[in-house]
């Protein structure tokens, strides 16, 4: 009778997990085929510039012409098409930087929350120096050291980032580590390294998960920042980013090429959190 | 013939400061038999336990003494030695069936993981295995229970599997830390008894700590009566029920509650005991200090 019950609250719990994971799934799932198909989707080269169709509005509004749905921008550029293509390195960045991130700050942190003692000392004063940086400043100067591209963005937002997985899961694991299961392990004849990984990470893994979507959101923003300063990726590649710092300096003419960005960016960073949140509600183990 | 396990003048303290946590205890269990721990909260029955299965929190070490577990002294071993020799011949009952299962996996493996660890059994072999012991602690659907994970599991339940998993690869030695005290009353009578069929059934020799000397004299063929870290009685449970020796012992006896005259108001240890066993701890204390 209680077994039933148990049961039937947790089909209730998925049940009510509802809008806000699926919605933000869809969202993101969206960008993703945007992202993916981006040369089938895409009405125009975004790069190709038609300086005779500068700052046209979107479809709706007067003087639009209907071969640029989101209009253009001083260039003349598709601004729909740029943001489909900006949509690839969004997306790029925020899975490789958000895993790699996750990985490395999470393997750090149940490290010291685990085996204690020295990697703990090592580790935890680390965490506290990195946290001294000013995040921002501190991925310019990375930048202005490794120069531009992709992949420095990802090293960036790594090296910057790790110490987020690494607090809470450190202290996810020192939590767990308190718990009889561990002590049981240990009884068993589990090695300290073997008990680390079958017995805590599948503990702190939720955590890990919903920090990860938290990340990968951080990561989006991150790379928009420093396309805004022109630090990402080359000049004229379709950011998000830069498209927010060019559509800013024409703001009073062409509006749209400044909010069309940022509104997806908006979509995409809350959809990312929102997800985290979702999946929480529904594979969190204390929920469970 | 000697005893499964034996321990010589352990004594354990605080790692930071030279306080006796466990003062020059001995004490002996036969293959095959339960030997109880008693005492008051804080005694260091529980203490013992950890330090014979290698588990002392990081804040108390063993100063001297020995434990040998089937002849070999666990202290005088390699970490890895020492870890390998309790996980082949002793296991635990721990005290809180809610913490003692890994959330997320399911019961079955965390049954025969430790055969396939320990005995190196085949996962098949070791699957098939844990539902038998899933059965001998009478629960009805083993095949259910091994797909369920602890949550889905009650309290009592959770307890039998960790009882199975407990005797599942032989030991010849169970730590039991208090095993009913996190379960309500009428849990706890089916567990002691489960606890002596499997034992009974086993041949397992037994720590069994508890503060319930009812319990002890149902469930153990001898005890050790604990006051502060310090064996104050030893003796075989006829002996210690028929004639406590130790003026602490006899205090404790009397005040356990008794159901068969209802009326009766509770008796609290006198206080000139504790003073007595106090005194004697001091002593005992300087004598070590002197010796050290």
């Amino acid at each position: 009778m209680a077994e039933a019950r148990r049961l039937e609250g947790r089909s209730l719990m998925r049940r009510r997990a509802g809008p806000r994971l699926w919605l933000s799934a869809v969202w993101l799932i969206l960008v993703a085929l945007a992202a993916v198909f981006a040369p089938l989707v895409a009405p125009h080269d975004p790069l190709a510039q038609d300086l005779f169709a500068g700052r046209l509005p979107p479809f709706w509004a007067k003087g639009a012409d209907p071969l640029y749905l989101l209009g253009t921008d001083s260039l003349g550029r598709d601004v729909l098409s740029r943001l489909i293509y900006g949509a690839r390195i969004a997306l790029t960045v925020a899975l490789i930087a958000g895993l790699a991130t996750a990985i490395i700050g999470s393997t750090l942190g149940l490290a010291a929350g685990y085996l204690r003692g020295w990697v703990d000392v090592v580790v935890s004063r680390a965490v506290d120096i990195w946290l001294a940086f000013p995040p921002v400043l501190f991925a310019i100067l990375l930048i202005a050291v490794l120069g531009t591209g992709l992949w420095s963005i990802v090293i960036a937002i790594v090296v910057i980032d790790w110490t987020r997985f690494c607090r809470v899961v450190r202290a996810e694991a020192l939590n767990q580590s308190a718990m009889d299961y561990v002590v049981s392990a240990k009884v068993a004849g589990r090695t300290r390294l073997s008990t680390m990984w079958r017995e805590i990470a599948p503990n702190v893994l939720p955590t890990v998960c919903v920090l990860l979507t938290i990340e990968m959101g951080i990561a989006v923003i991150v790379e928009a920042i420093l396309s805004f300063v022109n630090l990402s990726i080359s000049t004229d590649a379709p950011t998000w980013g830069g498209m927010i710092a060019e559509g800013r300096t024409s703001i009073h003419q062409a509006w749209w090429v400044l909010v069309f960005p940022l509104a997806i960016l908006f979509l995409t960073v809350l959809s990312f959190s929102q997800l985290g949140e979702g999946l929480k509600d529904r594979f969190d183990p204390v929920l469970r | 013939m000697s005893a499964f396990l034996e321990i010589e003048n352990l004594s354990a303290t605080l790692r930071r400061h030279p306080l006796r946590m466990l003062r020059s205890v001995s004490l002996s269990v036969p293959a095959g038999e339960v030997h109880g721990l008693v005492g008051e909260s804080g005694a260091g029955k529980s203490m013992i336990g950890k330090a014979v299965l290698g588990i002392l929190p990081p804040a108390i070490g063993i100063v001297e003494g020995e434990i040998r577990l089937d002849g070999e002294d666990l202290l005088k071993m390699k970490p890895a030695d020492r870890r390998r020799a309790i996980g082949a011949k002793a296991a635990l009952i721990p005290q809180d069936p809610l913490t003692a299962l890994n959330p997320s996996h399911r019961i079955g493996p965390q049954i025969s993981d430790r055969l396939v660890d320990i005995l190196g059994w085949e996962r098949t072999r070791a699957k098939a295995r844990a539902g038998e012991l899933l059965a001998e602690v009478h629960i009805d659907d083993p095949d259910r229970v091994m797909e369920s994970y602890p949550f889905e599991l009650s309290g009592g339940m959770r307890q039998r599997v960790l009882i199975a998993s407990a005797f599942a690869a032989n030991p010849k030695l169970i730590v039991a830390d208090e095993p009913t005290t996190a379960l309500d009353v009428t849990v706890q009578k089916q567990i002691l008894k489960l606890i002596r069929e499997m034992q009974k059934r086993h041949g397992t020799a037994m720590l069994f700590v508890t503060h319930d000397l009812g319990v002890v004299s149902k469930i153990c063929q001898s005890l050790s009566v604990l006051y502060a870290g310090k064996v104050v009685e030893r003796a075989s449970v006829a002996e210690f029920f028929a004639a406590p020796r130790h003026a602490y012992s006899r205090a404790l006896l009397a005040a356990t509650p008794k159901y068969t005259d209802p009326g009766s108001s509770l008796v609290p240890v006198d206080s000139a005991v504790i003073e007595a066993v106090a005194a004697e701890i001091a002593a005992s204390d300087r004598e070590w200090r002197h010796a050290g």
